[in-house]
């Protein structure tokens, strides 16, 4: 992938709220040691947990920095809200974020789970919408932001291939609902808010069960 | 915005139909959802046609190996970065533009080109079939080489676009509904420095603020809007009032009609006063060049025009991109001697 310096500019000036974090080294091996307060719930491994009943915990393993970053920002400013996140977000200094997304980010990417019970018509539109997106509703498809795979493209769009389905359901439903809304300019609430209720289970599911990485 | 629409449903593709009543229903719906997102209802008498999905092609009574074959056309529609370094010397693929597998109206829709072609063509100025229309995108969006005539690659395109556009009678005289990218009213003043703020501000997350877009594992996730990994001085549209009824019509992606008429021709102008490979039409000089293209074509792009910035002279360079020639044996007059 070409690094644009430029667009790494514009992002900073874009995405954060201010241009300070973009300039915080992240250090993989001390965001190790930061990272002990996000296992109970992300796993040592930064696999997360699919959580059928409750609140699923997304997998962060694999993940760009930026992204996991700016979320731990939006946390801490309230731009984004979870009563679970909040107090964790809170203990991090600047210093921090930056570690414990380098050392989530240098982790290999772990599979998701929470789609093994969707039949065969389910996942035949989770995938539609997942590849082709269904332009009769103008939904755009996840992949032409997510990028090849659904595995990411650059420091906005994070991989959702692999994530779990409790997590993508959730959030699918929390940028509908207008309760998630740190996206640039609206992007993914847009396309959300087009999605039905089962739109949103299809796709998580059938992403759930696709590879976080290239072959 | 939703609008009381008069549309009387009177397209010639859904007239003759046994399910008149039905199809008129979806084709209601099918106005209805467009009318949400912003788009105008049809006029009275303009042809409508919901073009097939590729789910509807599964179930059609084609023969097999048409299937096949139509779907390879809609893979290297998709898909067309399979052909990067053979036909195409860019990041573009067919449906950077034509959004939506080239079935969206308002993003250049691609069937209308299989019941209107061939036919006269002001651009090259004589008559095009199919092929020849899909050779000038290889040649100019895709700063390329198109596939030879009469090609696998071509026949694949071709049956593609005549699928999309089953039913539809051939020549029809009627308008079509949301054909080409329609441009909004022209401002009466466009400026670059807007252009350029409202650029950085909506567009630079995915298309960088240098244009240069984004690729994952050389695969295009967004095009280049202009630079070396962009569209050629050549394509349509480099001409203002196309950019600009591009972007009124799909951008942000997911939001269109969402930036009013000033905005999306502020950063037309802007996006058509930076630099991007050759036009394969040049002659060795931009002003001779401009001379010979002006009045088909860059009469209404900003090619061999001094930026209003910096004084530099649009075009003016032997640049081409990737691209090893500056033109592709296809282009060439025809004269039916």
């Amino acid at each position: 992938m070409k690094k644009n310096p430029g667009m790494l500019a514009a992002l900073g000036l874009v995405i954060c709220s201010g241009l300070a974090f973009a300039e915080v080294e992240g250090d993989a091996e001390r965001g190790a040691a930061a990272a002990g307060v996000c296992t109970a719930c992300h796993q040592a491994d930064g696999s997360g947990k699919n959580v059928p009943d409750g609140e699923s915990w997304p997998r962060l393993a694999g993940l760009d920095a930026a992204y996991i970053a700016k979320q731990l920002h939006d946390y801490q400013s309230g731009e984004r809200s979870n009563a679970s996140m909040m107090p964790f977000a809170n203990m991090l200094d600047e210093q921090q974020i930056a570690d414990v997304a380098a050392y989530y980010a240098s982790l290999p990417a772990t599979q998701g789970a929470g789609g093994e019970d969707a039949d065969e018509a389910m996942l035949k539109r989770g995938k539609q919408l997942a590849e082709r997106g269904d332009w009769s509703a103008y939904i755009v498809s996840c992949k032409s932001c997510h990028g090849p795979g659904n595995r990411g493209a650059g420091e906005v769009f994070p991989g959702i291939a692999g994530q779990h389905a409790g997590y993508i359901k959730a959030q699918l439903q929390a940028w509908k609902a207008g309760t998630r809304n740190n996206d640039t300019q609206d992007l993914m609430g847009s396309i959300a808010r087009r999605m039905s209720d089962d739109d949103v289970q299809a796709v998580a599911a059938w992403l759930a069960g696709q590879k976080p990485v290239a072959n | 915005m939703i609008r009381t629409l008069t549309y009387a449903a009177l397209s010639g593709t859904l007239l003759f139909s046994a399910n008149a009543t039905a199809e008129d229903k979806t084709t209601q719906q099918y106005i209805d959802t467009l009318a949400e997102l912003g788009y105008p209802a049809p006029e009275e008498n303009e042809l409508v046609h919901i073009p097939p999905t590729m789910e509807d092609l599964e179930d059609a009574k084609l023969h097999p190996e048409l299937k096949r074959v139509i779907r390879r056309g809609h893979d290297l529609f998709t898909n067309t970065q399979q052909l990067r370094g053979e036909n195409v010397f860019n990041n573009m693929n067919c449906s950077s533009c034509h959004l939506g597998e080239g079935r969206m109206p308002f993003s250049a829709p691609i069937w209308p080109a299989a019941v209107t072609l061939p036919g006269f063509r002001g651009k090259n100025a004589h008559v095009n079939n199919l092929e020849e229309r899909i050779a000038g995108c290889f040649t100019y969006s895709m700063n390329g080489k198109p596939p030879e005539y009469g090609s696998d690659h071509m026949v694949a395109l071709s049956a593609y676009h005549q699928w999309l556009a089953k039913g539809v009678p051939v020549y029809p005289q009627q308008p079509i509904y949301g054909r080409g990218f329609p441009a909004p009213e022209r401002p009466e003043e466009l400026s670059y420095a807007r252009g350029e703020a409202a650029f950085q501000e909506k567009c630079s997350v995915c298309h960088g603020n240098d244009g240069g877009g984004l690729r994952v594992d050389g695969q295009t996730v967004f095009p280049a809007t202009w630079g070396d990994m962009s569209n050629n001085w050549g394509a349509g549209i480099v001409r203002v009032f196309t950019a600009a009824g591009f972007i009124k019509n799909n951008m942000p992606l997911g939001q269109p009609n969402s930036l009013d008429d000033q905005e999306a021709w502020d950063i037309a102008y802007y996006m058509s006063s930076q630099e991007r490979p050759q036009d394969p039409r040049y002659t060795g000089d931009v002003k001779e060049t401009l001379e010979q293209t002006r009045e088909p074509f860059h009469k209404h792009s900003m090619y061999g025009r001094t930026r209003e910035t910096d004084g530099h002279v649009l075009g003016d360079h032997r640049n081409l991109g990737d691209k090893p020639f500056l033109k592709p044996d296809t282009v060439r007059p025809r004269t039916f001697e």
